[in-house]
């Protein structure tokens, strides 16, 4: 297919896990502040931090204030991982690429932003930001769905999933860094540890509550961490993820089963192995924040990798290799 | 809905006769539409703009930052053509169709039409839409003209003429698609009982044209749609329409000439194409022969084409077949290369180049509409029983100054269309552009078209970017058992029923 179409796909997908997870974030710190001890001084500003976002934000809003936060999130235009951003972004990938996706992907997504966009001109966000959390949770479900369900699983197929599993690992991985996470991150002084109620909400956040209950049943902060970052069929794991993006990325390739295949295949291969065979006990005693860093400049060397076998335009002097259509027939040489 | 205070006016009403009786094949459309309660058809009009908008079916506003988007305004209450009418559309236009392609591929030949005294040379040589860089060019089937949308009026008298043939990549056909596809969720009863003649197979034809076209000794043509890219206006339409074919959607930079083919930037590798839809103007084509500024052309383009290693639908060069000079010409045209009278007529229409005529055209601009020979899209002109007289006096002196660039034609009172206007029903001008398709041996016309309404009261511009909007398009599949055929597989002679 086009490498531009394949940029276009790949970044759609991952443009659209960012705001479903935005959202998922936003919902949790809303439910986790509500809970928090007075004492415990500025609950919004920790979730701006966790954003990595305080300088802009504090550009454009000041104090931290909760609906300073939830409008940055939601339906901020200039800030550019609020969920209004995030859809833009998504819709525009996906009206670059219409004739690749099919139309009821393509209405879906264009219903979705128009969801954002309207309840951003009509500020409704902050009245019930629950409500337009969900819908905007569940408007992603449908994407991914009808996704599944009305594009070929070919090359473009693979190359949406790949971005959007890529994009899930990383987020996944800031609602478990315990430097970003609001409920990992209290301060000793409050609690011990993070509380069953907390736990429950984080799970809750990705969706994992009920799959965590049937695998562990009582919730304890390490089989929590364990389930998020190791379990091989949870949907949200960052073990999860990885193997799917590896999966994806072969059936892009081309790559033979015993082949070491192309360089973002070789180091998203070595990154999925080690989660593959990570052990929670090691990874919280040499730290899981430093784990997780690791974890997300290790995703940001596939992303390169990806781009540059993939994407990038080559010049026209060096056309590697043979001319071979993907999608259209291959066609015989005139006269 | 109440019909009773409808006024048709001193217009051909395209539903109502002049005692406001429904026109035959209106009658049930009329009956239904009647047994509405108002606010019924309101919402109904409200839940096709909002099916328009889901579907993401805009355009492009230019001249605004990033993000404009505009649907395009449509009337809910359709357009009737009964099939007779329509029999008579169907042979015109494609009889005009054949002539003009006939005729663009003598202008970049011999010109015999020019050695036979019919068109002076000076008009053709004058041509801003004659291109030299297309001179001895043999397009594959000896087609140029492969898409065509041209505009019919109807006079008050009740008559079609052609106002003006679009053979540059015109626009608008994918509104006729969605238009039927958002009227048939909208008014499954009415569309059903009316025997409308489907518009659906035409991604199909067109995809047939193009693979028809294609260069000699390639079984397997990858045929491809050339965009200008998301900002041009009519990227949806683009879109839609490689979506609809199944081919890939290229912007000028996916595409490279190496070794004397063009070639597709692909995850891997370079893959070959064979035939270029393309929807950018001439002058962006190839920097290397047009303008030497285009970001949107592939260079090298050209001297593909002219090998005959890869076709351009249309052809470039097409554009002097619609200089608006050469149009008075065309009755002219059919007869030389045919020898058939014009099915279609023209709109009578002065030449300001011509000495006697500019005189009167000078003498009348408060009657006359005035246009410049090589603009569309409703720019360039001059309504002048509409217009101030600085207005007048400014396009007089503009005729003056370069009298080969300017027209006049009267001004002809559009048919009109009842047409939802807030909560009421009130007649709108409209004009018709039918598509036609040519692939060499077969030239086949969309059985419906591109309604274009002035929303605007009293307004004669259809323009959607100057205040228009469309509705669908009923071509009618006629009452006997041998009009019915409803398939759009071919157009042959069509059956005059």
């Amino acid at each position: 297919m086009l490498s531009r179409a394949a940029e276009a796909l790949y970044w759609m997908s991952r443009y659209a896990e960012r705001a479903e997870n935005v959202a998922r974030f936003l919902d949790v710190s809303l439910q986790v502040t509500l809970d928090l001890p007075d004492a415990h001084g500025d609950p919004w500003a920790g979730v701006i931090a966790a954003t990595g976002d305080e300088e802009l934000f504090a550009a454009r809003h000041g104090a931290a204030t909760r609906d300073a936060v939830v409008r940055f999130l939601t339906i901020d235009a200039e800030s550019p991982n609020s969920i209004f951003s995030c859809l833009r972004l998504a819709r525009d990938n996906a009206r670059s690429i219409q004739e690749a996706i099919s139309s009821e992907m393509w209405e879906q997504v264009n219903k979705w932003y128009l969801l954002v966009r309207d309840a951003a001109s009509s500020g409704s966000v902050l009245n019930d930001p629950h409500e337009f959390l969900a819908a905007v949770k569940e408007a992603s479900h449908l994407f991914v769905g009808v996704t599944y369900l009305t594009m070929t699983h070919g090359e473009g197929w693979h190359f949406g999933r790949l971005g959007r599993v890529l994009e899930r690992a990383d987020q996944t991985s800031r609602i478990v860094d315990p430097k970003q996470s609001l409920v990992l991150a209290r301060p000793a002084d409050v609690v011990p540890s993070p509380d069953e109620v907390h736990l429950a909400a984080l799970l809750r956040s990705v969706s994992a509550l009920e799959m965590y209950r049937k695998r562990y049943g009582t919730i304890e902060h390490q089989k929590a961490i364990e389930f998020l970052v190791l379990d091989k069929h949870f949907p949200r794991s960052i073990r999860h993820c990885l193997d799917k993006g590896q999966e994806s990325l072969r059936v892009i390739a081309g790559t033979p089963s015993d082949g070491a295949g192309t360089r973002p295949e070789r180091l998203l291969g070595r990154l999925a192995a080690e989660y593959e065979f990570g052990v929670v006990e090691e990874i919280l005693a040499g730290g899981l924040h430093e784990q997780l860093d690791g974890l997300q400049s290790k995703l940001n060397d596939v992303g390169m990798a990806i781009f540059e076998t993939f994407f990038a335009r080559r010049p026209d002097a060096q056309v590697v290799e043979a001319p071979v259509a993907v999608d259209a027939p291959v066609v015989e040489a005139p006269q | 809905m109440d019909f009773a205070s409808y006024e048709p006016g001193a217009f051909y009403d395209e539903m109502f006769d002049a005692n406001g009786a429904p026109r035959p094949g209106c009658e049930l459309l009329a009956r239904t539409m009647a047994g509405l309660p108002e606010a019924d058809l309101a919402r109904r009009q409200r839940s096709a703009e909002r099916a328009l908008l889901h579907m993401g079916i805009t355009f492009n506003v230019y001249g605004h930052e990033h993000g404009t988007e505009k649907i395009l305004p449509f009337d809910l209450v359709p357009r009737v053509v009964p099939a007779k009418e329509w029999a008579t559309i169907e042979r015109g236009l494609i009889q005009r169709t054949r002539a003009l392609n006939l005729f663009v591929d003598d202008m970049y030949h011999s010109r015999r039409i020019v050695a036979d005294g019919v068109i002076p040379l000076e008009l053709v040589l004058s041509a801003t839409s004659l291109l030299p860089g297309c001179q001895g060019l043999d397009p594959p089937q000896g087609v140029w003209c492969h898409v065509t949308g041209t505009d019919l009026v109807r006079d008050a008298d009740g008559l079609y003429y052609v106002l003006e043939d679009n053979l540059r990549c015109p626009s608008g056909v994918s509104y006729v698609l969605h238009n039927r596809e958002v009227m048939k969720r909208t008014f499954p009863q009415v569309f059903q009982a009316s025997r409308v003649r489907p518009v659906d197979g035409y991604p199909s034809e067109l995809l047939r044209v193009l693979k028809g076209v294609r260069p000699t000794g390639v079984a397997t043509p990858t045929v491809v749609v050339l965009t200008p890219g998301p900002y041009n206006s009519a990227y949806s339409e683009h879109s839609f329409l490689a979506q609809q074919m199944g081919v890939e959607l290229v912007e000028a930079r996916d595409l490279a000439v190496r070794d004397g083919f063009v070639w597709m930037r692909t995850t891997r590798g370079m893959a070959r194409v064979d035939v270029i839809y393309r929807r950018i103007d001439d002058a962006f084509l190839d920097p290397d022969v047009f303008r030497p500024d285009s970001m949107l052309g592939v260079r090298g383009l050209m001297s593909v084409v002219r090998a005959g290693r890869v076709a351009l639908a249309n052809a470039p060069g097409t554009g002097i077949a619609d200089d608006k000079v050469i149009y008075t010409y065309v009755p002219a045209i059919i007869r030389y290369y045919l020898g058939e009278d014009a099915i279609l007529p023209n709109v009578p229409t002065f030449l300001c180049s011509e000495d006697k005529q500019r005189r009167h055209v000078l003498d009348n601009l408060d009657k006359l509409v005035v246009k410049a020979a090589n603009e569309s899209g409703g720019y360039g002109m001059l309504i002048g029983p509409q217009a101030s007289s600085s207005e007048r006096a400014a396009f007089a002196e503009r005729i003056q100054k370069s009298p080969r660039n300017y027209i006049a034609q009267p001004l002809l009172g559009l048919s009109r269309v009842p047409t939802l206007v807030q909560d009421a029903i009130e007649g709108r001008h409209v004009d018709l552009r039918p598509y036609i398709l040519h692939g060499g041996d077969d030239i086949f016309v969309l059985p419906g078209g591109l309604t274009r309404v002035a929303l605007q009261k009293g307004s004669y511009v259809v323009n959607s970017s100057q205040g228009g909007g469309t509705k669908d398009t009923w071509v009618l599949a006629g009452d006997t058992s041998n009009g019915s055929g409803a398939s759009i597989g071919s157009v042959r002679e069509a059956p005059a029923c």
